[in-house]
């Protein structure tokens, strides 16, 4: 097990290097570059080209990959034209709202998602199976941004229960070591403030969890008809254990393993969805600051935020295929 | 082991069902508690207090009211000198003040840090008279040196600062540095000479050559005075050039110690949240600041929808940079108002003249007799504009109301593309941008396909282009690849040289000619120091523009800023240098 979890994470480093170098060319293959997009209207010639040489991006692309490179390996990220500051720093900044965020609309997704599927499943063909049905088409099929608008409507402009922008009231002052609001609450024991950044969090992790929501619902469905009709769900039956007791050990336990497969999947797309999510929020984390970072084509940023994305989501598959073992014993990691 | 890893699946399990329903019920019960009582503006009754609750204002005169203003972004650094975006020039607005000001909602120019001050007769030597008994936030006397500290300070930037993404200001005002890097790209020569405190509350600041758009351009947000004290302590200049060749501040002064002599004070900011501000209880001007605004909080929302749902949901007090098609929506509800702006502003479509056949004066003619200026300002600006017939706004001084109008006229325009000894029909090379709002361009492409019908109507035959806005589209056009483009500027300052000067006083790509009829009047009329000639000169240049016609102005705009009912005393500016220390938030 240990070797193997070795192996994966040596495994990571090509990874991560044909990465960075796709991210380099796909981040400069966008028209344009930093110095008209800083300056706008208000751009000319020479002050365009002074700001590309003071950037070195006058400079061949091969020589402008190297020191990239040079950097990434010594873990610096670079600096950001727009804000000046360290790439590095404002990741430190931004990563925890956005994952806090995924957290919550993953816990969400599977909360609701995995009850959902199970139930459908053992109702097959019920009204509650043909229910679920068409509420996950509707969650797959609905644009998260559509959906925030909706229920920001609904429940901050009309019925006025919940905030509809930021992680916590701006009167509200909380010292934030981690960086996970609900955590630092908890850490300064300001029950109030954990209160209200659990109502910041709620629109927008149900608006980042419907598809999750719905596709695991749907998989999760689908595994458990698949294992209900297995041979040993029936000998777990004749041999007299209770229905309660064979749906847990026997078919939920079986039917989890694509699901978890699905939410190692479903990771990736969710940090792609919080780029959208968190700006119709004002939520102050890493997906604006990427959205930011391509309206101003500033590239240490843009390769900074897509490079750590992705170790984020190599690593989430790393944990789920390491599950397996969990769920299953007879898969075995050499 | 199997029995170990069975409870802890369940364990799992059971946990995020629990989180999840203790999200659902948490939410859904506490808040209603919320100190923000964000159903406020949905009961009618509650839309005054919209506000956030720090104290109780007695009768409005102590300043203990809290406002939050939803902006659309982060400012970049709260160092003046060192910015030129909005959100930036907006937060330092309020906590600075610089030797003039403009009057409240105008741009006439009136006496702030300076009472009075006096050009020699040959324009070169300003002697400025300092306001007296002004502290900065930090305690630090206001007085000529410091003055100086800060001037000297702009004029000594080193290399990292020369760029112009950095010192933008600087440049187009005073041009080159004491040492210029030649490498930064930024002018060899400077306006600035130096400057003397010849007492402790006279400045003498003196430059290499007249300039009369000099004393506007002062009251840029950009050359307030800041501390000299807490410059230095908070290393305002430190910084290193990082491996990528980005200057990297490592001072705190910008982010964490900006410290000036306006109404309000630095207090926190945490970025992409909030940006808070305390009032200064020793403001000099108190007297005039009669807001009762005691914290004001900058708040980034990045969309448009989330803005005006978060005025509508009473987190927010106020926005700026309202979106056309929510004008109704603002103005048809009792809890909200709309403060137009001045317009200070102009759209127009550019001609190359490099680009066949612009160069010819006949088709550019019969392009702007063929399109329906007026018809375009009606049918997509939700009335907030105007027809432009000249390249700057009727607001500013050097307006000429005798400029050559082009009336809507396609039958003349037929008439001037037939004898323009061009092969019929003329073709076109026409481009807009996406992806972009701008105040003068809300929606680009409705614009564009009105001017085209126009255009094909008359014969030209069109060939449309578009291009993202940033920053392929105006590359494009910087680098002459569009024969016509859509394209806009908004003023800085209240000078025509802002306007004009920018756009003809030196040869661009974009345009692709050189008229030096137009660049001599340019020129003598920045050079002027006697107002009266000089506004003279400025008519007298737009009545040559129009003439030689090198692009067809065709709208104003006055961007709009949304407040609730209860907000009281905001004064839009033309060149938004708008201050909440006049602002009353009533009911709180």
């Amino acid at each position: 097990m240990l070797r193997y979890v070795a192996k994966r994470l040596l495994l990571l480093v090509p990874v991560l290097i044909g990465l960075s170098f796709l991210v380099f060319i796909f981040v400069r293959s966008l028209p344009g570059g930093p110095a008209i997009a800083l300056l706008g209207e208000r751009a000319t010639e020479e002050s365009v080209q002074a700001i590309e040489r003071q950037l070195g991006l006058d400079q061949p692309l091969p020589v402008q990959y190297l020191r990239y490179a040079r950097n990434l390996a010594g873990g610096n990220l670079g600096s950001s034209v727009l804000t000046r500051q360290p790439v590095s720093t404002e990741l430190r900044q931004k990563f925890p709202a956005t994952m806090e965020l995924a957290i919550a609309a993953m816990l969400f997704a599977i909360g609701a998602g995995v009850p959902l599927g199970f139930v459908a499943a053992k109702r097959y063909q019920g009204v509650l199976d043909n229910a679920s049905l068409v509420a996950s088409l509707i969650g797959i099929s609905f644009p998260v941004f559509f959906l925030a608008l909706i229920m920001k409507y609904v429940f901050a402009v009309r019925l006025g229960w919940l905030p509809s922008i930021g992680r916590l009231d701006v009167t509200r002052s909380l010292a934030h070591p981690t960086g996970f609001y609900l955590l630092d609450a908890v850490l300064a024991r300001d029950w109030d403030a954990f209160v209200d950044v659990l109502a910041h969090l709620l629109m927008p992790a149900i608006a980042l969890g419907t598809i999750p929501l719905a596709i695991i619902a749907r998989i999760t469905r689908a595994a458990t008809l698949d294992v209900l009709s297995e041979d040993y769900v029936r000998t777990a039956r004749a041999k007299g254990l209770s229905g309660g007791v064979v749906n847990r050990r026997h078919v939920l336990r079986n039917a989890l393993l694509p699901v978890v497969t699905v939410i190692g999947l479903q990771t990736g797309l969710l940090l792609t969805g919080a780029v959208l999510t968190e700006t119709v929020f004002a939520w102050p984390g890493v997906g604006t600051w990427m959205l930011n970072a391509i309206r101003n084509r500033d590239y240490a940023v843009l390769q900074g935020g897509i490079v750590f994305f992705a170790f984020i989501v190599v690593l989430v598959n790393l944990v789920v295929d390491l599950s397996y073992a969990l769920l299953n014993p007879r898969i075995r990691y050499r | 082991m199997l029995r170990n890893r069975q409870i802890r699946l369940r364990a799992v399990t059971l946990l995020a069902v629990l989180t999840v329903l203790a999200a659902a019920c948490g939410g859904g019960d506490t808040a209603g508690e919320q100190p923000t009582d964000v159903g406020a503006a949905t009961d009618g009754t509650g839309a005054t207090d919209g506000g956030t609750e720090t104290g109780s204002a007695d009768g409005g005169t102590e300043a203990t009211a809290t406002m939050v203003f939803g902006t659309s972004a982060d400012p970049v650094v709260l160092d003046g000198a060192l910015v030129s975006d909005g959100e930036s020039l907006r937060a330092i607005d309020q906590m600075f003040e610089g030797l003039v000001s403009l009057e409240l909602g105008g741009t006439e120019i009136v006496p702030a840090l300076a009472t009075e001050w006096e050009a020699s007769d040959d324009g070169l030597e300003w002697t400025f008279q300092l306001r007296e008994g002004v502290t900065f936030h930090d305690g630090e006397p206001f007085n000529a040196e410091a003055v100086c500290f800060n001037f000297d300070r702009w004029y000594n930037f080193p290399p990292e600062f020369q760029n112009p993404a950095v010192s933008y200001y600087w440049q187009t005002v005073f041009g080159g540095f004491a040492e210029t890097d030649p490498d930064s790209g930024a002018p060899t020569e400077s306006l600035y000479k130096s400057c003397e405190a010849t007492s402790d509350t006279e400045v003498v600041l003196r430059l290499t050559k007249p300039s009369a758009s000099f004393l506007s351009a002062l009251a840029l947000t950009n050359f307030t005075i800041a501390s000299p004290a807490a410059l230095e302590e908070f290393g305002a200049d430190e910084g290193e050039v990082d491996a990528e060749g980005i200057f990297r501040p490592t001072g705190t002064y910008g982010t964490e110690h900006p410290t000036g002599t306006g109404p309000f004070m630095f207090g926190e900011w945490t970025r992409g949240d909030r940006l808070v501000m305390e009032r200064n209880p020793d403001y000099w001007n108190a007297e005039e600041a009669t807001g009762n605004i005691g914290t004001l909080i900058f708040r980034p929302i990045a969309d448009n929808a989330a803005r005006l749902q978060a005025l509508q949901s009473g987190e927010i007090q106020g926005y700026d940079l309202v979106e056309p098609q929510d004008f109704a929506t603002i103005e048809g509800d009792d809890q909200f108002k709309l403060l137009p702006r001045p317009a200070f502003n102009v759209g127009y479509i550019g001609f190359n003249q490099q680009v066949e056949p612009m160069g010819n004066p006949d088709v550019r003619k019969a392009i702007a007799h063929a399109i329906d200026r007026e018809a375009i300002v009606e049918g997509f600006y939700a009335g907030q504009g105007v027809v432009a017939h000249q390249f700057m706004p009727p607001e500013l001084f050097g307006y000429a109301e005798d400029v050559t109008k082009y009336e809507y006229d396609p039958d003349m325009a037929r008439q001037l593309l037939e004898q323009s000894g061009e092969d019929l029909p003329v073709r076109l090379d026409f481009a807009y941008p996406t992806d972009v709002s701008r105040p003068y361009m809300p929606d680009p492409q409705a614009n564009f396909e009105a001017m085209v019908a126009d255009l094909r109507d008359v014969g030209f035959e069109v060939e449309t282009k578009s291009a993202v806005w940033s920053p392929d589209y105006l590359d494009n056009v910087d680098n002459g690849r569009y024969g016509m483009y859509l394209l806009g500027w908004t003023g800085d300052f209240g000078d025509p040289d802002n306007f004009i000067g920018t756009f003809f006083q030196s040869q661009q790509r974009a345009w692709g000619f050189d008229n030096a009829e137009i660049r001599r009047t340019l020129d003598d009329a920045e050079a002027e120091t006697d107002d009266e000639a000089r506004v003279k000169l400025y008519e007298e240049a737009n009545r040559q523009i129009m003439e030689f016609l090198p692009g067809l102005p065709y709208v104003h705009t006055q961007p709009a800023l949304a407040f609730t009912a209860n907000v009281e005393g905001y004064q839009p500016s033309p060149v938004s240098l708008e201050p909440f220390a006049i602002v009353t938030v009533t009911g709180q």
